[in-house]
């Protein structure tokens, strides 16, 4: 067991696990798209679940920080903030806000941190930039949207979770990165009956064919 | 791994010396004329292999006798290709030729092999003291250099290993092996020697984190992912002295209790990954690497691993990711490569020429390189030094030493009597510095302190002529291209930077965009993942911070001062000036765009002109009756 501090509180809580995970099992939350829960390796891509921590001259990623006994963290502080705020604004300025057709609807992570930094889901001053492809229906049981999606990587994180091997990757690079099955059209993949990628999506960018279309 | 067999060690190298030093002499004493020629990359672009070709033609046409000898590049790139002449038999010391096209390679073996009249127009010094002709070492361009890792490249050809040999190389690795390897690292972290790849990491203490960390296949990697803009350091040292690099891996290796090494060099750089390959080869042959190296108990194998260009694999955890096969994303740190690295086991990686550093380090000892430099940085800096200077080129310098030496002393400062403007250190990461730092000594702290960095050494000195907002633009364009992907900041952060900048020099800059730039800019630097977006913003914070009156130009009047974004431009001919009847300019114009007023004079279409620029250029410099003007509006308007 060890001891720290967050927001004044006192937390004893098992050695091992991070920060992030310890505010969440706490009732603390703090925004976050790209972690899943129990893993070693954290992804810290999404770059939302900023604390800071006594000692450290910058705030820094929650998700990446082994608990250890000690520690004193706040998680609402003004620079955490600013980051938060803008990594949100800048996920938003490449987003497709129509909540309306959305599948995530009012279970939407971005729409919760939307609420909970008291940000509006459209940008001012950032320029709105979309993905030319609306819908990728390459994959014979899976509908990819590029301009719902965070790039959060948990599809491929659990995909490959799942089933030893993911049978989805990062392609492309920069801005134009999406999420892609490699061009699978092999209907005998395990995808039918798994989904576990579309349960684990934060934003419903990954929607199964079977589904009814939402459009 | 015991320092036990120093008997064998020494016996075996010094079979390998001895035969390297025959074959020296052989070279030495046969009574020819010798010449050699640069080929590196750089010199095979100015056109060597023409060269080398006239030469050989010249000498088989006339049944001249002379060595064709190819070594690396000697980092004088303004005089590329680069001619070294030794024909002791006429007199004179070996010569320094530059520029030597064919038609002047064909001149040379007349003139001089045949009649030995060494044509002193052509020369530009001496290679050793004499009476006849002046040194080069009388020149600045030479002798402020202090070149420590650049120093046999050049000389050496870099596809005959016992050249290398001869020259003192591998001595170090036999004294190595005869060490302890905490030895070894004591002497590397005693010289201070830092990171020469950008963040100046202490090597030394890289390299004890590495040796103590737990694991049974320790690597040693060697970052020749060399991807700046203007920066080829690391290309020509591979190019021209693979060995150096070579024996220092291999001394790290050593120390650090690794049996494999890695050099990842960029698929781009052709010539470097067939040379290194050779070298390994050769290396191998001797019984340098391999099993056993010269008879001990200390194993190593070197291999080339070929990066696909992503300038992020240039970031350690990328660069391993790409080594796996994966896709090349850095990931967070810690844990570092040096705890967890390639396959989670402790991994080295250093650049080119931290390593190739080493040997010099381990043969005269850290007081040695200590007494170069200054106290936080010691050793040498290595700068490809490009864009407005008069002695472009591959410049070690001790550190300590300022820009204004580095660039006015030593190359010879900006060409065509333009002023200088700015000078861009550090390529992507680093930041554009003004005038009034040119007595800024360049270490690691001093540059990061004025807001650049050291980064891989790549320096583009600007003159007047340059628009400090297109150059943040050209550097933006370069990261945003270059981001993975994988994190929110950099991804898309840099899409807006980019954006803006592009709207600023379009003169569609807007109230608040400067602010806007400010603020994301530190977002981006405090929030990224990587290095890569962790600096991308310097370039345009440093530039804002300098060169803010150039900014609000573009916003505020639409005007670039430096009048070089085109939209912000236009073109006008000043009738005054203008002759009649000359068409010099009519002819020159891609688009029609220039028309005969009713006095016989010229005008500008300004709705047809893509300001090319050519009419400037094309009229006579009596009239020189083309002007460029920007804001655009204060074009007269010509009937």
């Amino acid at each position: 067991m060890v001891t720290l501090i967050v927001n004044k509180q006192e937390l004893q809580v098992d050695e091992g696990k991070t920060l992030l995970q310890v505010c969440l099992d706490n009732g603390i939350y703090i925004p976050n798209l790209c972690h899943i829960h129990g893993t070693d390796n954290p992804s810290a891509s999404c770059r939302l679940c900023f604390v800071e921590i006594e000692g450290e001259d910058k705030p820094i990623p929650s998700c990446t920080v082994k608990v250890k006994d000690g520690i004193i963290a706040k998680t609402d502080t003004p620079s955490v903030r600013r980051l938060q705020r803008t990594a949100f604004k800048l996920l938003m300025s490449v987003h497709r806000v129509d909540c309306g057709h959305c599948p995530a609807n009012k279970k939407c992570e971005l729409q919760r941190i939307a609420k909970f930094l008291k940000v509006g889901l459209k940008p001012k001053y950032l320029e709105l930039r979309l993905k030319e492809t609306e819908v990728d229906e390459s994959h014979p049981f899976l509908d990819y949207y590029p301009n719902r999606c965070v790039l959060c990587g948990k599809c491929i994180a659990v995909c490959k979770d799942k089933h030893g091997r993911a049978f989805l990757t990062f392609a492309k690079r920069g801005l134009d990165t999406v999420v892609s099955s490699y061009g699978e059209t092999d209907a005998n993949l395990p995808c039918s009956k798994c989904f576990a990628c579309i349960r684990i999506c934060p934003v419903g960018a990954i929607t199964s064919k079977d589904s009814p279309r939402q459009t | 791994m015991s320092p036990l067999n120093n008997e064998t060690v020494q016996k075996a190298f010094g079979v390998i010396r001895d035969e390297a030093k025959r074959r020296r002499d052989a070279f030495r004493e046969e009574p020819v004329p010798k010449i050699q020629i640069g080929m590196a990359t750089c010199g095979i672009a100015s056109g060597a292999l023409e060269t080398k070709n006239a030469f050989e033609e010249v000498l088989a046409e006339r049944k001249i006798k002379a060595h064709i000898r190819t070594v690396g590049c000697i980092g004088h790139c303004y005089a590329e290709p680069v001619v070294i002449m030794d024909h002791p038999e006429s007199g004179f010391p070996p010569i320094f030729y530059h520029n030597v096209t064919p038609g002047k390679a064909k001149m040379l073996a007349k003139s001089f092999l045949e009649d030995g009249d060494p044509l002193f127009e052509h020369v530009l010094g001496a290679m050793e003291e004499n009476d006849l002709v002046p040194q080069v070492l009388d020149f600045p361009r030479f002798n402020q250099e202090k070149r420590v890792v650049l120093e046999k490249c050049g000389c050496v050809d870099p596809e005959d290993i016992y050249e290398y040999i001869a020259d003192g190389g591998y001595e170090t690795l036999a004294k190595t092996l005869q060490l302890a390897p905490n030895e070894i690292i004591e002497e590397v972290q005693e010289s201070g020697l830092r990171g020469r790849g950008g963040a100046g990491f202490p090597t030394g203490r890289k390299w004890d984190l590495a040796r103590n960390a737990d694991g049974q296949h320790k690597t040693v990697i060697c970052n020749a992912d060399e991807g700046d803009p203007g920066a080829y350091m690391d290309r020509t040292l591979l190019e021209s002295n693979p060995h150096q690099v070579l024996e220092g891996m291999a001394i790290c290796a050593y120390a650090v209790g690794a049996q494999k090494a890695i050099v990842y060099v960029r698929a781009e750089y052709p010539l470097a990954v067939k040379i290194v390959t050779k070298a390994i080869g050769q290396a191998r042959e001797l019984g340098l690497l391999g099993e056993g190296v010269l008879g001990s108990s200390f194993d190593l194998e070197i291999d080339v691993f070929q990066g696909s260009g992503a300038f992020v694999c240039g970031e350690e955890t990328a660069l391993i990711q790409s080594i796996e096969g994966n896709r090349g994303m850095p990931r967070h740190r810690p844990p570092y490569p040096v705890q967890q690295g390639l396959g989670g086991q402790p991994t080295v990686i250093n650049n080119v020429k931290t390593l190739a550093s080493i040997p010099p380090i381990i043969e005269h000892g850290a007081t040695w390189f200590r007494a170069i430099g200054t106290e936080e940085s010691p050793g040498t800096a290595i700068f490809s030094v490009v864009g407005n200077v008069v002695h472009a080129g591959l410049v070690e310098i001790p550190m300590g030493v300022t820009l204004r030496t580095l660039i006015f002393d030593i190359c010879g400062g900006v060409p065509n009597k333009k002023k200088f403007k700015a000078v861009q250190i550090g390529g992507p990461s680093g930041g554009c510095l003004p005038e009034e730092f040119l007595d800024t000594p360049i270490d690691f702290d001093s540059l990061i302190q004025a807001g650049a960095m050291m980064g891989s050494g790549g320096m583009v000195v600007m003159d007047e002529d340059t628009c400090m907002v297109d150059v943040s633009r050209y550097f933006l364009d370069f990261t945003q291209k270059e981001s993975c992907g994988k994190c929110t900041f950099c991804r898309i952060g840099t899409h807006h930077l980019l954006n803006t900048l592009e709207r600023i020099t379009k003169g569609e800059g807007r109230d608040g965009d400067l602010d806007q730039l400010e603020t994301l800019s530190e977002d981006i630097k405090n929030g990224s993942l990587c290095g890569l977006g962790k600096t991308a913003p310097n370039p345009v914070l440093t530039s804002l911070r300098y060169f803010r009156d150039e900014y609000e130009a573009h916003v505020k009047e639409r005007r670039c001062p430096a009048r070089m974004c085109r939209t912000l431009t236009a073109f006008y001919i000043d009738l005054d000036k203008c002759a009649r009847g000359c068409d010099a300019c009519v002819g020159s114009c891609p688009v029609e765009a220039i028309f005969t007023t009713k006095n016989r004079k010229k005008g500008v279409d300004q709705s047809l002109c893509v300001k090319c620029g050519e009419c400037m250029v094309a009229c006579p410099a009596e009239y020189d009756a083309v002007m460029k003007v920007s804001p655009p509006d204060l074009a007269p308007v010509v009937d």
